[in-house]
C-alpha cells in the first residue's frame, strides 16, 4: 500500500502532536467494505497532517480519535480497549481526544443505531495490530533477529531470549517509514487481555469531580449566552415581536429574529443575547412574541389516534414485508385474533438540555457541542452558509445524553446564525421548556395485529402500522413503506411462520420527529410481543414455549435456554406474574422476564427483572451490563410514567414536573446476562430497550388477566 | 459586589442578588461541575453544599448564598478521593455523566448524617435526583460502597 492514496483533501492539523511519530488511519475505499489501513505518518513540516486514528509519539505516548460521540454510552472506553488489546499497550498510556466532524477521515461518524463499535471493531482491531507488526519488524531488524522470536506487551518490544527491550517510543521513526503489512494475524478470543474484560471505565474520574467539559461546559473568551423563544406550534414564522421589556433587563445586549432549519423545513425564533445565561434566560421571559400560525394543522392527540386506527381499519397500507398468504388464510380461518396497541409521543429529554456554541468568523465557522453527528453538522452548516467543508469545524465534547435527539442539525445551525449576527462567539441555551416543547420526538404509533390460528399452531400473522415516519422529516421517499416496519421483530420467525406480513399505513402530522433511542423497536417491539403473547393464549399455550417453537435457529434456542435458567420461569408460582418478550434492535438480541406480585397494599410490583443480551463479539461487559440496565429504566419511564400530547398544535408538557422521570424510588431490581458466542459485534447502547414494556404487560396480564394494549398506563391503577 | 465562599476561597463578583447561585457559579466564576437540568428544582443536576446542607442552586438566590460557605462538586476532595467519588469509579457508575455532580453532592450529605445508610434511606435521600441513563441500581450500589469505605477510612485514622 503506498500512502498516495491517501486523500490529503481534508486532512486536520492537530497542534500539540508534534514530532516525529506512527499514525495509522483507515482509507475508505467508496466501494469495497474493508478499509484498508494507511501509513499517514505526516510530511517534513513540523506540524504533522494527520488522517489518523492511531498516533504514537517518541515518547511511545499513544493517543487515539475517538471518532464518535461519547453520550454515556462508553464509546469513549471501548474504543480504546478494542485498540489497546491489538496494540498491546496498557490503557492508561493511552490519550482519547474526540475528532472533528469530517466523513474523509473517519467515515460515518453518526452516533446512531448502537453503531459505534458494531461497524468499526474489525478494522480498529486490524489497524492496531497492523501498528503492532510494523513495531515489531523494526526492533527484529534492529537486533537483527527474526520476527517470531521478538513479540510486544505494554508499550515494548522484547526479544524472547536475551529480554532485550524497546520502547514503542524508540521504534515510531523507523515504523513510519515501513509500508503497511498486507495481512497481520489477530488474537483469539481466548489470548483477550482487555477485549471481553470488565475493565473500569477511563472518564469515570472526569465525571465525578466535575472535570468533564459537556456542550453546556464550554467557554470561550468573550463569549455570549443567548436564549431563543421558538414558535411553540413547532411551525409557522414570527409575525412581530416586542424586545422593550427584554432589552430592560440588566445584561441583555441584542434581541433579533432568527431561523434555524428543522429537516427539510424551518422554525422560527427571536433570538435574546446577554451576558449570562440567566440575564438571556429572564430577557426571553419579557418578549412578546406575536407567530403567524397559518398553513398547517394545530393538532391534538386524541385525533392523531383516532385518524391512525381508522386508517388501520381501512387501509392496507404499503408492505414493507411479506411471505405467504396471510390476506387468505385470515378471511377462512375459524380462530383470528385481531387487536390494536397504541404507543406515545416521547421526549428524548437528556439531562443535558440541547445547547450549542458557534464562533462564526466571517469566511469560517467553529463549533462546539454535544454533537451526535459532527460531519451531518459539517456538510448542513456548509451548505446553508456556502461555506468549504473545511471552514466548517464542528467539536465534539462529551453529550449529557443524546439518545438520537443530539444528531440533529437544527441547533447548531440556529447557535450559528445568532453568533453570525453578534459577530461573536455565542453559546445557545435551551432551557428544560425549550428542550421538552420543541422536540423532535419518537413518534406516536398505532398498530393492528391480527393473526390466524389452528390446532393450536400460527397460521398467518398479519401487521400494520400507523404512525409518522422519521425518514420524512429527512426528505425521504413517500411511495415505500417504513423500512423499520418490522424493526423488533426476530428473523428466525420468518422460517417458521410462512404467511406473514409487515405493512405500513401512512401517516402524517406537523410535528417532527426523530430517533428515539431503539428507534422503531421501541414502540414495534411492544406491539408486536405483546401480540405473541396472545396469540399463545389464544393457541393454549406457554408464552415461552411459544418463542421456543417458533424461534428454531440455535442462538435464539441458547438465549431462551439462558432466560428459563436465571429467572426460574418453569417453576413460577401462584400469586406471581411472568411475562416474557424478545425483541431484536441493531444487530442484537435481547430477551426480558419480567416478575410482577400484588403488594400489600394493592398495587402491582416489579419484582424483578431478568435481561438477556446476545451482542455477539464485545468489549466491556460491564458497560453492556450498564446500558441495559440504563434502557430498562428509560423503557419503565416511557411504559408508565410519562408521554408527550398535543392540544391545539402546542405541546402540554414542558418540565420535569409534568413530563416525569423514573426515580431511584421506581427501580426494581435488575440483572442482566450476556451470551458468550463469536458471532459478528450487534449494538449494545439500544437493544436493552424494547423487550421491557410487553415483558411487563405480559407479566401484568399472567397475574391480573388484564391486557394492556396502550401505553403508557399507570401502574399504581391496575 | 456579592461576596461568596465556594470551595473555602473567597469570591467578589458584580451580579443581580436574584440571579441563581448556579448560573454565578457557571457563568461568572467559571466552576461548570455544577449542573443546569431543569431550572425548577425538579431534578438536583445543580446540587451544591450550602452550610453543609445540599441545595438546588438553580433556585438559590445570590442574595441567600452570600456569605455563606458553599462547596460545589469542585471541592467536594482535593484529589477526587472522597469515598464516594471512589466508589462511584469502582462500580463504574456514570454514563454520560451529567447528572452525577447533583447525585455525590446529594449522597455526600446523606453519608455524613448517615454512615450506615439502609436502601431505603438511599432511596429518602436520592429520590430529588433524576439520572436519564438510568444509573440508579448502580448509585444504591456506590453509596453501599462508600459507606464501607467510610467506616475504613475512620478506623485507619
Ligand atoms: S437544575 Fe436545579 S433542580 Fe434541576
Ligand atoms: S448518567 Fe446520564 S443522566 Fe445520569
Amino acid at each position: 500500500m503506498n500512502t498516495n492514496q491517501v486523500s490529503r483533501r481534508d486532512f486536520l492539523r492537530v497542534s500539540g502532536l508534534a514530532g516525529t511519530a506512527l499514525c495509522l488511519g483507515f482509507y475508505f475505499p467508496s466501494s469495497a467494505k474493508e478499509a484498508e489501513i494507511i501509513n499517514t505518518t505526516g510530511t517534513a513540516s513540523s506540524e504533522i497532517e494527520l488522517n489518523a486514528w492511531i498516533h504514537i509519539d517518541t515518547n511511545g505516548k499513544v493517543t487515539i480519535f475517538n471518532h464518535r460521540a461519547e453520550m454515556g454510552q462508553g464509546s469513549f472506553q471501548s474504543v480504546p480497549q478494542i485498540i489497546a488489546e491489538e496494540l498491546e499497550v496498557d490503557l492508561k498510556d493511552v490519550n482519547i481526544v474526540f475528532a472533528q466532524g469530517n466523513r474523509e477521515k473517519y467515515g460515518n461518524q453518526v452516533t446512531g443505531g448502537s453503531s459505534t463499535i458494531r461497524s468499526s471493531y474489525k478494522n480498529l482491531l486490524k489497524l492496531s495490530a497492523t501498528a503492532r507488526v510494523m513495531l515489531i519488524s523494526v526492533a527484529a531488524q534492529k537486533w537483527a533477529v527474526s520476527l517470531a522470536d521478538c513479540y510486544a506487551a505494554s508499550g515494548h518490544v522484547f526479544h524472547k531470549t536475551s529480554g532485550n527491550k524497546f520502547h514503542y517510543g524508540e521504534l515510531v521513526v523507523d515504523a513510519s517509514k515501513l509500508a503497511t503489512p498486507k495481512e497481520v494475524i489477530l488474537k483469539k478470543t481466548s489470548e483477550y487481555k482487555l477485549i471481553r474484560k470488565p475493565l473500569l471505565r477511563q472518564d469515570t474520574p472526569l465525571k465525578t469531580n466535575g472535570t468533564a467539559i459537556f456542550g453546556l461546559d464550554k467557554k470561550l473568551p468573550g463569549m455570549l449566552y443567548a436564549t431563543v423563544e421558538r414558535n411553540p406550534r413547532l411551525r409557522g414564522v414570527v409575525k412581530s415581536f416586542d424586545a422593550s421589556a427584554a432589552l430592560k433587563v440588566p445584561g441583555v445586549i441584542k434581541v433579533f429574529k432568527v431561523r434555524m432549519g428543522v429537516f427539510k423545513t424551518f422554525r422560527e425564533g427571536v433570538a435574546v443575547v446577554a451576558n449570562s445565561t440567566w440575564a438571556a434566560m429572564q430577557g426571553k421571559k419579557a418578549l412578546k412574541v406575536a407567530w403567524d400560525d397559518t398553513g398547517f394543522e394545530h393538532i391534538n392527540t386524541a385525533d392523531i389516534y383516532k385518524r391512525q386506527q381508522d386508517s388501520l381499519q381501512t387501509q392496507e397500507g404499503l408492505f414493507a414485508k411479506k411471505q405467504g398468504e396471510p390476506d387468505a388464510i385470515l378471511k377462512q380461518a375459524e380462530k383470528t385474533v385481531d387487536v390494536v396497541y397504541q404507543t406515545p409521543y416521547q421526549s428524548h429529554s437528556c439531562m443535558e438540555p440541547v445547547n450549542c456554541v458557534a464562533h462564526y468568523q466571517g469566511d469560517k465557522v467553529e463549533i462546539w457541542g454535544p454533537i451526535q453527528a459532527p460531519e451531518w453538522v459539517q456538510d448542513y452548516i456548509s451548505e446553508q452558509l456556502g461555506l468549504a467543508k473545511e471552514k466548517v469545524i464542528v467539536n465534539m465534547t462529551f453529550l449529557g445524553g443524546g439518545f438520537g435527539r443530539k444528531a440533529f442539525m437544527d441547533y447548531p445551525h440556529e447557535a450559528t446564525m445568532i453568533s453570525k449576527e453578534m459577530s461573536a462567539p455565542v453559546q445557545v441555551v435551551w432551557t428544560r421548556e425549550d428542550d421538552a416543547t420543541q422536540g423532535p420526538y419518537r413518534p406516536g404509533i398505532s398498530y393492528r395485529c391480527q393473526g390466524a390460528i389452528k390446532d393450536g399452531e400460527i397460521t398467518a400473522l398479519k401487521f400494520r402500522m400507523a404512525g409518522q415516519n422519521n425518514d420524512h422529516w429527512r426528505a425521504g421517499k413517500t411511495d415505500q413503506a417504513n423500512r423499520s416496519t418490522a424493526e423488533g421483530f426476530l428473523k428466525p420467525y420468518y422460517d417458521s411462520i410462512k404467511n406473514i406480513s409487515f405493512a405500513e399505513v401512512q401517516f402524517e402530522t406537523p410535528i417532527p420527529t426523530m430517533w428515539w433511542r431503539s428507534v422503531y423497536a421501541s414502540t414495534n417491539g411492544f406491539a408486536y410481543e405483546s401480540f405473541l403473547d396472545e396469540i399463545a393464549l389464544a393457541a393454549g399455550k406457554d408464552p415461552l414455549a411459544l418463542r421456543r417453537q417458533y424461534l428454531q435457529e440455535e442462538r435464539s434456542q441458547l438465549l431462551i435456554d439462558k432466560m428459563e435458567a436465571v429467572s426460574g420461569w418453569k417453576q413460577r408460582k401462584k400469586n406471581e406474574g411472568f411475562g416474557v418478550a424478545i425483541t431484536e434492535c441493531f444487530a442484537s438480541t435481547v430477551g426480558q422476564i419480567v416478575k410482577v406480585s400484588r403488594a400489600e397494599n394493592g398495587k402491582i410490583k416489579i419484582d424483578q427483572v431478568w435481561a438477556v443480551m446476545d451482542c455477539g463479539w464485545y468489549v466491556n461487559p460491564d458497560i453492556i451490563k450498564a446500558q441495559v440496565e440504563g434502557s430498562i429504566v428509560m423503557a419503565l419511564g416511557a411504559a408508565t410514567i410519562h408521554e408527550i400530547t398535543f392540544k391545539d398544535g402546542l405541546v402540554e408538557q414542558s418540565n420535569f414536573y409534568n413530563y416525569k422521570m423514573p426515580r431511584i424510588t421506581d427501580i426494581p431490581p435488575i440483572e442482566v446476562y450476556i451470551m458468550e458466542n463469536e458471532a459478528n459485534a450487534g449494538g449494545v447502547g439500544e437493544p436493552g430497550l424494547p423487550a421491557f414494556a410487553p415483558a411487563l404487560t405480559n407479566a401484568i396480564f399472567d397475574l391480573t388477566g388484564k391486557r394492556i394494549r396502550k401505553l403508557p398506563f399507570d401502574l399504581s391503577a391496575v | 459586589m456579592i461576596t461568596l465562599t465556594i470551595n473555602q476561597q473567597p469570591y467578589q463578583i458584580e451580579a443581580d442578588p436574584d440571579m441563581p447561585l448556579l448560573w454565578a457559579l457557571r457563568d461568572l466564576i467559571g466552576l461548570t461541575g455544577t449542573k443546569y437540568g431543569c431550572g425548577v428544582a425538579q431534578c438536583g443536576a445543580c446540587v451544591v453544599h450550602l452550610n453543609g446542607e445540599a441545595v438546588r442552586s438553580c433556585v438559590t438566590k445570590l442574595s441567600r448564598a452570600a456569605g455563606q460557605k458553599i462547596v460545589t462538586i469542585e471541592g467536594l476532595s482535593k484529589n477526587n478521593d472522597h469515598p464516594l467519588q471512589l466508589a462511584w469509579n469502582e462500580v463504574s457508575v456514570p454514563q454520560c455523566g451529567y447528572c452525577h455532580s447533583g447525585q455525590l453532592m446529594s449522597a455526600a450529605v446523606l453519608l455524613r448524617e448517615n454512615p450506615n445508610p439502609t436502601d431505603q434511606d438511599i432511596d429518602n435521600a436520592m429520590a430529588g435526583n433524576i439520572c436519564r441513563c438510568g444509573t440508579y441500581p448502580r448509585i444504591r450500589k456506590a453509596i453501599h460502597l462508600a459507606a464501607e469505605l467510610q467506616k475504613k477510612e475512620g478506623e485507619a485514622k
